[in-house]
C-alpha cells in the first residue's frame, strides 16, 4: 500500500487521525503565514497600541504596538520549531541508547537503564530553572532546545529497549551475527527500520512535553525573551497586565492557537499508534486483544 | 518474605543510583557551564549604580565560598556532596540570614498536602471511572468523559492554570485565585482556618486534576477491557456473582498494578506541574519559593530547592514501590 493510501484510509476512516490533521495544518497555516508579515517580528509600535479585533487587525494589537495576529505568526512558528529540533535531538539520543540497551543487554543494559530511570524519575523542571539560573543573558533558544532535548529522551529509550531485545531473539538477528556482521551494522540495518514507526508517534507526544516546557519557561521569563515564542507572547501580555487591563485577545488567541497544536499532534499520536499497533484499537472498542 | 527483602534491597540501590545521578546533574549543571556564576552575579548586583573595588572584591571572595568554587575540582566536588548531605545550604540571600533549609521547610507542607491531595484524588477517580468505563462500555456519560479527558490530556499545566484563572478569575469570579489561605486571617480558629485553606486550594488542585485524570482514565479503561475478557470474569459472571463485585475484587484489584507502577513514574512530572500551578496561583509553596528565588538571584536558595526535590520525588517513589507489595502480593523479585 502507498504512503499516500494509507493517508486517505486513515482521513476517511479514522475520526481521530481527520481532526488531529486539520487542526495542525491550520497551526501549520499560520506558522507560514509569518514568511508573508509586513512587519518585522522584533519591532514595537508599528501599529496603534491596544486595539481591539477589527477588519483592519484581525487578532488586535498588543499593548507593545504590535498586531497580535503577525505577532502569532512568527511565535508559532518558533515554539514549533523548538519543538521539532528537541524531538529529533532526543529521538537520536533515544535510539542509540534504546537499541544498545536491548540489543548488548548484561552490564551494559543495567547501566543504561539506571540512568535511564533516573531521568525518567527527577524532577526535570527545578534543574531547567537552575540551569536557567546559571546561564541568565546566555540562555539561547538554541542552547535551551540541546538542554530539553538532553533531559527528555528517558520514556522513550524503555520503549525502544523493549522491541529491541524482543527483535534480538529473532531468527534474522541471529543469522546476522553468524554471518558476521557488526554490531552497529546489525543495530542500524537490521533493527532500526523495526522500531522507526514507533519512534515516529513518539515524537508527536515529545514535541508536545517539550512545547509545553518552553512555554512555561518563557511565561516565567526563564528563556530568552526577545525570540517571538507562544509562551514569550504570555510572558509579555503578562508583564503588561493585559488580562487586568481587559487586553484579552493578547492572551486568548495564543493559548488558543497553541492549544489547537497540543491537541492536534495527541490526536494524530494516538491514531499512528492504532495504525502502528492494531491491537491497541481492539481494546479501545473493548474486544479481544 | 525472602523475595520481599530481594525486591527491597534492589529498590534502594535503585533510589540510592537516582539520587546519586540527579545530585550529579546539579553538580555538573553549577559547575562545567562556560558562564562563571560569580561575574554573573556581581554584575546584576552592581548593574545599578557604582560600588567601589574594595566591596566587589569582598563580594567575589564570599561569593566564591558559597558557589565552591575554591580548591582543585576534585575538593569542589566532594565539598559540594559534604554539604549535601549535611543540607546546608547555607544562608539565603534574599533573605539573609534565615537558613535556605528553614525557609524550604516553611514552604513543603503548602507544597506536600497540595500535591498528596490532588495526586491522590485524580489518581483515584481516575482509576474508578477508567475502570468503569472500561467495564460499562455502552454508557454515554463515561465516553464523553473520556473524549473531555483526552482533549486535556495534552494542554500543559500552565496553560490549564491559566484558562481556569481566566474563568474564576475574571469571568466568574467566586473562588479565591491567589493565595494559600486568607491574608492576616485569625488562625486560632483552627475549624475557620482549615476551611480557608480548602477553599484556597480548589483551583490550584482542579487544575492539577484536570490535567491529570485523562492519563489515568485511559490507561485504566484500556487494562480493564483486556481483563474483562479473561477467562475467569467470564467464569465470576457466568457463576452469578454480582456485577460491582467483579469490577471491584476482579477486574480493577488485577488491573491496578500497572497504575501504581505508572505513579511512581510520572511523579517527577507531577511535581514539576505542581511548582507551575503554585506559581499561577501565588500558592505559597516550594514551587513559588523557587521562582522568587531566581528573580531575586538567590544561588543557594535554588540549589537548595533543586537538590530537596530530587531526593523528595525519588524518596517518595520508593516509599510507593515498598507499597506495591501491599496491592499485587504476587511480587516476585524482578
Amino acid at each position: 500500500m502507498s504512503a499516500l493510501k494509507i493517508f486517505r484510509d486513515l482521513f476517511s476512516h479514522n475520526g481521530e487521525f481527520a481532526i488531529g490533521l486539520v487542526l495542525l495544518l491550520v497551526v501549520l497555516a499560520v506558522a507560514a503565514c509569518s514568511f508573508f508579515s509586513p512587519y518585522p517580528p522584533m519591532d514595537v509600535y508599528v501599529v496603534p497600541p491596544d486595539v481591539p479585533p477589527s477588519w483592519e487587525h484581525p487578532l488586535g494589537t498588543t499593548s507593545r504596538g504590535q498586531d497580535v495576529f503577525w505577532q502569532l505568526t512568527f511565535a508559532i512558528r518558533n515554539t514549533l520549531l523548538f519543538g521539532i529540533v528537541v524531538a529529533i535531538l532526543s529521538r537520536i539520543i533515544s535510539l542509540f541508547i534504546g537499541l544498545i540497551s536491548g540489543y548488548k543487554g548484561g552490564w551494559i543494559d543495567r547501566v543504561l537503564m539506571s540512568i535511564n530511570d533516573t531521568f525518567v524519575v527527577i524532577p526535570l523542571f527545578p534543574i531547567l530553572v537552575l540551569f536557567y539560573f546559571i546561564m541568565r543573558d546566555q540562555m539561547s533558544w538554541a542552547l535551551l532546545a540541546v538542554i530539553t532535548a538532553l533531559l527528555g529522551w528517558a520514556y522513550d529509550a524503555r520503549l525502544i529497549r523493549s522491541i529491541a531485545m524482543s527483535l534480538r531473539t529473532r531468527e534474522f538477528t541471529r543469522q546476522a551475527v553468524f554471518s558476521g556482521m557488526s554490531t552497529g551494522k546489525i543495530v542500524l540495518q537490521e533493527h532500526l527500520p523495526f522500531v522507526l514507526p514507533i519512534v515516529f508517534s513518539t515524537t508527536m507526544n515529545n514535541i508536545n512535553w517539550s512545547i509545553g516546557i518552553e512555554v512555561t519557561l518563557s511565561v516565567l521569563g526563564f528563556t530568552d525573551i526577545n525570540t517571538p515564542t507562544i509562551g514569550g507572547m504570555i510572558y509579555w501580555a503578562n508583564q503588561h497586565a493585559a488580562l487586568v487591563s481587559g487586553i484579552w485577545w493578547w492572551v486568548t488567541f495564543p493559548v488558543v492557537l497553541v492549544i489547537m497544536l497540543f491537541i492536534g499532534l495527541f490526536l494524530l499520536a494516538i491514531s499512528m499508534n492504532e495504525y502502528i499497533d492494531p491491537r491497541s484499537r481492539l481494546s479501545r472498542l473493548g474486544g479481544q486483544a | 518474605m525472602r523475595a520481599y527483602l530481594t525486591y527491597l534491597s534492589k529498590r534502594l540501590v535503585q533510589f540510592a543510583v537516582v539520587v546519586f545521578v540527579g545530585i550529579n546533574i546539579t553538580y555538573l549543571v553549577t559547575h562545567m557551564t562556560p558562564i562563571d556564576p560569580v561575574e554573573q552575579s556581581i554584575s546584576a548586583a552592581t548593574s545599578f549604580g557604582s560600588t567601589s573595588p574594595e566591596a566587589i572584591e569582598m563580594m567575589r571572595q564570599s561569593l566564591r565560598q558559597l558557589y565552591g568554587l575554591e580548591g582543585s575540582p576534585w575538593e569542589q566536588y566532594v565539598s559540594f556532596w559534604k554539604r549535601i548531605l549535611v543540607g546546608d545550604f547555607g544562608p539565603s540571600l534574599s533573605a539573609f540570614p534565615t537558613p535556605v533549609s528553614q525557609l524550604i521547610l516553611r514552604a513543603l507542607p503548602w507544597t506536600v498536602g497540595l500535591l498528596l491531595v490532588s495526586t491522590l484524588l485524580t489518581w483515584f477517580l481516575g482509576n474508578l471511572l477508567g475502570g468503569l468505563a472500561g467495564y460499562y462500555r455502552n454508557s454515554r456519560v463515561l465516553r464523553a468523559f473520556g473524549v473531555i479527558s483526552m482533549a486535556l490530556k495534552p494542554i500543559p499545566y500552565y496553560v490549564v492554570a491559566l484558562v481556569l484563572l481566566i474563568i474564576f478569575g475574571f469571568l466568574w469570579p467566586v473562588l479565591p485565585i491567589s493565595g494559600g489561605a486568607t491574608m492576616a486571617s485569625d488562625r486560632s480558629n483552627t475549624f475557620a482556618f482549615a476551611l480557608d485553606v480548602a477553599v484556597h486550594s480548589i483551583l490550584p488542585v482542579l487544575s492539577l486534576m484536570a490535567v491529570g485524570i485523562g492519563g489515568w482514565f485511559m490507561g485504566m479503561r484500556s487494562l480493564v477491557s483486556n481483563v474483562v475478557t479473561e477467562d475467569y470474569v467470564i467464569y465470576a459472571e457466568l457463576a452469578g456473582v454480582k456485577r460491582n463485585r467483579i469490577l471491584g475484587s476482579y477486574v480493577i484489584r488485577n488491573a491496578l498494578g500497572p497504575q501504581v507502577t505508572g505513579l511512581a513514574l510520572q511523579l517527577g512530572a507531577i511535581f514539576n506541574g505542581a511548582i507551575i500551578t503554585e506559581y499561577v496561583f501565588g500558592y505559597p509553596g516550594v514551587g513559588s519559593l523557587l521562582i522568587s528565588a531566581v528573580h531575586a538571584g538567590d544561588y543557594s536558595l535554588v540549589l537548595g530547592i533543586t537538590t530537596i526535590s530530587i531526593v523528595a520525588v525519588s524518596a517518595t517513589v520508593l516509599l510507593i514501590d515498598l507499597l506495591y507489595p501491599l496491592i499485587d502480593p504476587r511480587v516476585e523479585a524482578r
